[in-house]
């Protein structure tokens, strides 16, 4: 893979999920019954982070839950490499809540999709809400964003990599271009 | 006439030639060629005497499904046996003179290898009351047994040994204690507890010749005539040693190893393949050793093949279920030619007397020496190798242990009294 | 692996892997809603050739709790001699394109050579007295949940070793995972050696410091062919809560099922705060959903 350009720098990264924390506090008008769930891997400390940036300005405490949509891919039957399934943990009742899905790229919808499917087996919340940090376009499915931290067209052989501190020891966000074989 | 041209001859006293052997009348007429209507170019091959197989089980009659003599004698010559001894636990069992002499018949007629039929010890081989001895021998039965089961009862046994003796007759014995093996399906020991398979000790075939060995005594001090035992597939150090005690005690006993216990040991059981199973088990390399020491010293007197076909899907069942037993008339000699000729260096000619005197000896038959005026029940071999493909046996036991494995010494030409009866020349 | 028959070749790595996963399929089975989609369009068989109600169930739940297709065959090997053989069955499954077939059988070795017949994924679900490797990982799994780790921890397993596809699973899995295992039996219930474990015919050398004791089952036909006496057998191999004196206290004790109180085990301390049998059998589940998982999905990433 050849790198290609940086598309968010850490400052960049860490003003686009506040922005998405002052969107997310306003279209729910408040904190109230307000909880994040962050899909495995870098959606989870983008999450938290969302989270902290709202008690933050608001003062008060956002409940987050990770999750993992491995168990509900719609290719299971089909891949080559058996992916790791990791804990679901979400430690308050999602029934009446009005959820935020926090993922570090929005792409096929595939991912939210599963995300979906596996929060509905999980009770029944009032609304959910989607918040990805890059939206990179190219849809399979009729999914949304609610929240977006930056738009990229891309083209189909190009990568986004989401770089968050917790995992990648850097904030950063880079678009990477596959070689053609 | 046939001529076979610059051939190697290889008997019990060795190895000799190359010769042009020329054949008439059933006999080898010269060792110096003549003339001949077929002349085959004997280059690189040897020529041996045909070979006896002191156990095959030919399944005849009742068991046609897994073998018939048809296919049995077939796959006999096509791996150099001129004659064959036919285990008598067949459907019903050959305890008769009627059923002695009904085999021989039909095998008489195929032409192929010459049958000599084992005949049972008891009646329908149930080890309780002794069959007719006498009129078996006149029959043609070539030797007595139980075989297929065990002799539990000793006294039968010795009854059975004084009764035989009067018409020499050997008397063979499945010499393992039932009750020690219980359900036992593979040699007992670390690797049958580590594959939880029930386990057949060692010790119960040891301690059955060590009866049986004093049952003969027994016997030998009461009978005027010699009588004479003959213990049947030895799987065993401690069995081969009891033997070798035994006959340096004067006791009149010999004994046999099959080609299985020969080339395989129980670790063949790993792949849980019931063509595996079979009675006495396979068991360890030092069992294995001892047992190729046991044929160079002479306690082992024949190598016999207990030649055991079954079905397919017999043999396809699970270890508890699938029946005992390996086919192996076809590979016999190949496979031992091999392992332990090639691979060991053990003594060609010892390997072939093996074959040949050896068995015969048991049966009072006398040895073959390749000589002019000799039977020419004989065999030609090819070192030239390839590999054993159980899909072409003769045998209806289209299956072997020893599939895929490369083996040099196959019969290309087995002649029973002259008569061509299995032909594979190039 | 392609298969699971044993954990012959196994790391400790592997075993790990395959409980982790585990621990997420528990935590799918506390949800309201007990099943994930991740095994849809895969079809899996439990092709029981000896009777067991428990391990089948534990099984086609697991399948169904991640959207198998589930189909059962339930056959007496003494009538498959008769008529169609193990092969012939497996082929005909086979035809209707299963993916999985979970074989339990009384011969050691039927998972086995059923790999050399079909083409789908093959679980040893108990063969003879071989292996049962679903059970022991889940009881590595309870073992785990109860001690935090298995690490220099002493297991002693208890009863007929000689028959137990339990007791060989366990004495392949454990020590993969630090434990030191002891087996302890009656001598015509013990095999020669089991490499992985200590032997002893002398209950309480077993017990002594134990973390957690494994009863196995006495089976009536082991008295039937002789080979014990059963009042000798409860009064020296009976796990009571006297002789349990012996091990760490508070000891952990778990049992394969199904139980046979007051034989190999005093009853009451099958309903003790030590037991762990209820737990082993809810953690079935979940391992098993695991090891369809390993199996069915992709290759090792």
């Amino acid at each position: 893979m050849r790198f290609k350009a940086e598309l968010l720098n850490a400052e960049e990264m860490r003003r686009a999920l506040y922005r998405i924390a002052h969107e997310i506090v306003e279209a729910n008008k408040g904190v109230e019954g307000l909880a994040l769930v962050g899909i495995h891997t870098r959606g989870i400390p983008l999450a938290e982070r969302i989270a902290r940036y709202i008690r933050e300005f608001e003062g008060k405490e956002v409940p987050v839950g990770m999750l993992d949509i491995t168990l509900y891919r719609d290719d299971l039957s089909e891949i080559g490499i058996r992916p790791q399934v990791r804990q679901t943990r979400i430690p308050f009742d999602i029934t009446g809540k009005a959820l935020v899905l926090v993922d570090d790229v929005l792409y096929t919808g595939r991912t939210a999709r599963a995300a979906l499917d596996a929060l509905m087996d999980l009770g029944r919340p009032r609304r959910i809400y989607l918040a990805v940090l890059v939206d990179r376009g190219h849809r399979e499915l009729p999914i949304r964003a609610d929240f977006v931290g930056k738009n990229v067209p891309t083209a189909k052989n190009e990568v986004v990599k989401v770089k968050v501190e917790e995992v990648d020891g850097e904030d950063r966000v880079e678009l990477w271009e596959r070689e053609e074989a | 006439m046939l001529l076979i041209k610059n051939v190697t001859l290889v008997d019990a006293s060795g190895k000799r030639g190359p010769a042009d052997v020329l054949i008439g009348e059933g006999k080898i007429l010269s060792l110096d060629g003549g003339e001949a209507e077929t002349v085959i170019d004997g280059t690189g091959l040897f020529l041996a005497p045909g070979f006896l197989d002191l156990h095959a089980h030919l399944r005849e009659p009742g068991q046609e499904v897994k073998e018939e003599l048809a296919t049995g004698l077939l796959a006999a010559v096509r791996g150099g046996y001129t004659d064959v001894v036919s285990m008598p636990n067949t459907t019903p069992p050959v305890d008769t003179p009627e059923a002695v002499r009904a085999l021989k018949k039909k095998a008489h007629a195929l032409s192929l290898a010459r049958l000599h039929p084992a005949a049972a010890l008891t009646q329908g081989q149930e080890g309780k009351a002794l069959t007719e001895a006498g009129l078996l021998k006149e029959a043609g039965a070539s030797l007595l047994t139980d075989d297929g089961h065990t002799n539990e009862d000793a006294g039968i046994l010795a009854a059975g040994l004084l009764q035989a003796s009067a018409f020499g007759l050997p008397v063979a014995v499945h010499a393992e204690d039932a009750s020690l093996r219980r359900g036992g399906v593979m040699n007992d020991g670390p690797l049958a507890d580590l594959l939880g398979l029930p386990g057949n000790p060692k010790e119960a075939e040891a301690a059955r010749i060590a009866r049986d060995l004093e049952v003969l005594r027994y016997a030998v001090r009461r009978s005027p005539t010699r009588p004479h035992l003959h213990i049947q597939h030895l799987s065993t150090k401690r069995g081969l040693e009891l033997i070798r005690e035994a006959k340096k005690a004067g006791l009149p006993v010999t004994a046999e190893a099959t080609p299985h216990h020969l080339t395989l040991t129980e670790e063949a059981l790993k792949s849980f393949d019931p063509i595996l199973k079979v009675a006495p088990p396979l068991r360890t390399q030092e069992d294995l050793e001892a047992l190729i020491e046991g044929l160079l010293d002479g306690t082992l007197d024949a190598i016999a093949t207990d030649h055991a076909p079954h079905t397919q899907a017999e043999k396809e069942m699970d270890l508890l279920r699938a029946p005992f037993g390996i086919p192996s008339l076809e590979v016999a000699f190949p496979l031992l030619y091999t392992e332990l000729h090639l691979k060991r260096g053990f003594p060609l000619k010892r390997l072939v007397e093996l074959f040949t005197d050896g068995p015969r000896s048991i049966l009072g038959l006398k040895p073959i020496h390749l000589e002019e005026g000799a039977e020419a029940s004989l065999v030609l071999l090819d070192p030239k190798e390839r590999p054993v493909e159980p899909r072409n046996f003769a045998s209806k036991a289209r299956f072997s242990p020893w599939a895929g494995w490369v083996l040099g010494g196959w019969p290309v030409l087995t002649l029973v009294e002259g008569q061509v009866v299995h032909q594979a020349l190039e | 692996m392609r298969h699971l028959l044993d954990f012959q070749g196994w790391t400790k790595a592997q075993v790990e892997n395959t409980l982790d996963t585990a621990r997420v399929m528990a935590e799918v089975l506390e949800r309201p809603v007990k099943k994930v989609p991740a095994l849809q369009g895969f079809t899996v068989a439990t092709v029981f050739f000896e009777p067991s109600t428990r391990t089948r169930i534990s099984f086609e739940l697991a399948a169904r709790r991640m959207s198998a297709d589930v189909v059962s065959f339930a056959a007496q090997a003494s009538s498959l001699q008769k008529g169609e053989s193990y092969k012939d069955t497996l082929l005909t499954l086979e035809a209707m394109g299963i993916d999985a077939y979970i074989i339990r059988a009384d011969s050691a070795g039927v998972p086995h050579q059923a790999t050399r017949w079909v083409k789908g994924v093959v679980v040893n679900g108990g063969d003879g007295r071989r292996a049962h490797p679903t059970q022991a990982l889940l009881d590595a799994y309870t073992l785990l949940e109860a001690l935090g780790t298995l690490e220099g921890r002493k297991i002693a397993i208890v009863g007929d070793i000689l028959h137990s596809r339990v007791a060989r699973s366990n004495v392949e899995l454990l020590p993969l995972l630090g434990a030191e295992v002891w087996v302890a039996g009656p001598p015509t219930l013990l095999p020669q050696s089991l490499p992985g474990a200590r032997l002893t015919p002398h209950l309480d050398e077993a017990l002594a410091e134990a973390d957690a004791v494994m009863v196995l089952r006495l089976q009536k036909e082991r008295m039937e062919a002789g080979l014990i006496h059963l009042q000798d057998y409860i009064a020296h191999y009976q796990v009571t809560e006297a002789r349990l004196k012996k091990a760490k206290p508070g000891a952990f004790l778990l049992h394969p099922g199904p139980m046979n109180r007051d034989i190999e085990l005093e009853g009451t301390l099958a309903d003790s705060e030590r037991s762990l049998v209820n737990r082993q059998v809810r953690n079935g589940v979940a391992v098993r959903m695991a090891v369809l998982y390993h199996l069915l999905v992709g290759r090792e990433g």
